[in-house]
């Protein structure tokens, strides 16, 4: 299970990247949305990954080996919201700036350099 | 101590005030008050590290390293002050210089949960606490910087946006693997494993991301190109509030975390640090003399200054470390004044452009004087508190027997005085000139609009008349930061896990 969700990180922050280098503002915003679920998917990785086991057990202490760690799920929950929050907000701006200039183009992007 | 949550809790309560308080002028007679609360806690705070050194309070009561820790040592105490001193000066100015009146709640709420953002960064024990202050300052600031909705302001905002939500990527990717190799996240129980881990090369793929995503947030060599392409898009009140707090958190961190925990594999992190910081110095300082934009200069500028915190991270003794401290607070107030002065220049001259504008010395001395005062601290002149901050670093460079970055040190000095004196000669002492496109008025400031320079000015000349103190301060800070057994053992309170 740990070796397809790593391939699928990696996959993610490929695709993540990628969108990040194209012009259009629009596929940034994916790209970004990629390399955020990359990242999720990373520290949720990080806990290891064991099916069917309840995280905590009443009256009988079990093998930690047979646990997944369940702080990582609780963070990802975390970082989930903020990076919706965040998406949301980044569709906001870039709404906001095609209302005022009409272009999706990054490289139109050049009056606040040099 | 419940008193350690009040420099977050304050911000807080001030955000829904915000929210809920319509009149523009109540909003700005609250937010005056509640940073001057602010500013008397803090101090209140710091006064009372003077018995115990280090403060701890575990929210919910939840034991360390289970739950979340807040932590008040030396170094956060002085952090904390600074920070809230600026907040003090920027909500008078505020009054005077945000554009539109029917923003200005709008302003006020995202200027605390920005401001309640750095505090939490300062306070908290633990790694991913610190990744949610870190988003709540990332979210404030992108509001602020896009406030004014122009065409500039939203193109900066992107950019801001785009390299610092990849900043926070590393961050938490960089959380992840290290949280699943030491299975915690409380930095003192980090410090208590990382410091006795036998396998030190394994921690550097968790510290170069933790590397990458503050060298972007403190706008470090490569990684700084967000910082010149947004900060002179937004209101000035908003961008001296980014000058004095938003990279500096950066700074924080980074000096937090490579002294408390990734202390493995020193030798090639401390001369990579030496390097990036020699090219910060370098690179802002010969970007920021090249510009004709007050604005444009002091950006470039503020990533000059970034170079020198780096250096004594980099050097990494004892003098070094309290130095880079010293370095990092007399920075904080004397960039975020000339932020504030160079507002006024404009408010005065109706332009930020050095070309334009002229003949600033006669028409008002007292704005000459303000501008002096941390001009003169930036570039290191005595007794302002910069001369003492570059001396440390120097001194403590020389004594490693650094003597390269010691020499693009004292080189970069020079680059800051030629660009200081450049607003000087530009603004101040030529004639105003005739055929520019501004009209060549002249507008007095009154006195409460030069209040918040004058506190912070008189902030710079004390910090340098008093440097003894103050570097005592820091001197203490740093020793707590290089030795941190204390710092462990009065988190995790003598548990030993």
């Amino acid at each position: 299970m740990e070796i397809v969700l790593a391939i699928l990180i990696g996959v993610l922050y490929t695709a993540g990247v990628y969108m990040l280098l194209r012009r259009s503002i629009l596929k940034f915003i994916i790209g970004i949305i990629f390399l955020s679920n990359a990242t999720n998917l990373l520290v949720f990785i990080s806990s290891g990954i064991i099916a069917g086991q309840p995280a905590f057990v009443d009256g009988t202490t079990p093998s930690p080996n047979n646990l997944s760690d369940p702080l990582p799920q609780a963070l990802v929950l975390t970082a989930i919201v903020i990076g919706f929050g965040i998406v949301v907000f980044t569709l906001a701006l870039k709404f906001k700036f095609f209302e005022t200039t009409g272009t999706d183009d990054l490289d139109q992007l050049q009056q606040t350099d040099n | 101590m419940n008193a350690i949550a009040l420099p977050i809790f304050i911000p807080f309560i001030l955000i829904f005030v915000m929210v809920a308080v319509r009149n523009s002028r109540a909003a700005q007679l609250i937010s005056v008050l509640g940073s001057t609360l602010l500013f008397v806690v803090s101090l209140y705070l710091f006064i009372s590290l003077k018995d115990t050194k280090i403060l701890t309070l575990n929210m919910g009561s939840w034991e360390a390293p289970f739950g979340i820790s807040l932590v008040l040592d030396y170094f956060s105490g002085l952090m904390l002050v600074t920070a809230s001193l600026i907040v003090l000066c920027l909500s008078v100015y505020t009054i005077y210089f945000m554009d539109d009146e029917h923003r200005n709640n709008m302003f006020y709420v995202f200027f605390f949960s920005l401001t309640m953002g750095v505090n939490g960064a300062f306070l908290t024990g633990d790694a991913f606490n610190l990744y949610v202050w870190f988003e709540v300052i990332l979210i404030s600031s992108f509001v602020l910087i896009t406030l004014g909705n122009s065409k500039q302001q939203l193109e900066g905002g992107i950019k801001y946006l785009a390299l610092n939500l990849i900043g926070s990527m590393f961050f938490l990717a960089g959380l992840g693997l290290l949280y699943g190799k030491t299975g915690t996240l409380n930095m003192a129980h980090l410090a208590h494993i990382l410091r006795a881990s036998e396998q030190p090369v394994l921690i550097n793929t968790s510290a170069a991301l933790f590397f990458m995503a503050f060298g972007i947030k403190a706008a470090l060599f490569p990684l700084f190109f967000w910082l010149p392409a947004s900060y002179h898009t937004a209101n000035i009140s908003v961008t001296s509030i980014f000058a004095g707090l938003l990279t500096k958190v950066g700074v924080y961190v980074l000096i937090r975390f490579f002294t408390l925990f990734f202390v493995q594999d020193q030798v090639f992190w401390l001369n990579l640090f030496l390097i990036i910081a020699g090219f910060t110095m370098v690179v802002g300082g010969m970007a920021a003399s090249s510009h004709y934009d007050t604005r444009r200069i002091l950006s470039y500028h503020i990533i000059s200054q970034i170079g020198y915190m780096i250096m004594g991270l980099g050097i990494y003794t004892p003098l070094a470390i309290a130095g880079a401290i010293f370095f990092t607070i007399h920075n904080m107030i004397a960039k975020t004044n000339i932020f504030l002065v160079s507002g006024m220049i404009n408010r005065s001259k109706g332009s930020f452009y050095l070309k334009d504008i002229g003949g600033l010395f006669k028409q008002s001395p007292i704005l000459a004087i303000l501008f002096i005062l941390p001009a003169f601290a930036l570039a290191g002149v005595p007794p302002l508190s910069g001369f003492f901050a570059k001396f440390i670093l120097i001194k403590a460079g020389i004594e490693a027997g650094q003597y390269l970055i010691v020499a693009v040190a004292i080189a970069t000095a020079m680059l800051t005085l030629y660009s200081m004196i450049k607003i000087w000669n530009e603004a101040f002492l030529k004639k105003a000139p005739e055929s520019s496109e501004v009209e060549p008025y002249f507008k007095k400031p009154g006195f409460p609009e030069l209040l918040p320079s004058v506190i912070l000015g008189a902030a710079s000349l004390l910090m340098g008349l008093f440097a003894a103190t103050v570097f005592g301060y820091t001197m203490v800070a740093a020793e707590q930061l290089l030795v941190p057994t204390h710092y462990i053992e009065s988190v995790l309170n003598g548990l030993n896990p």
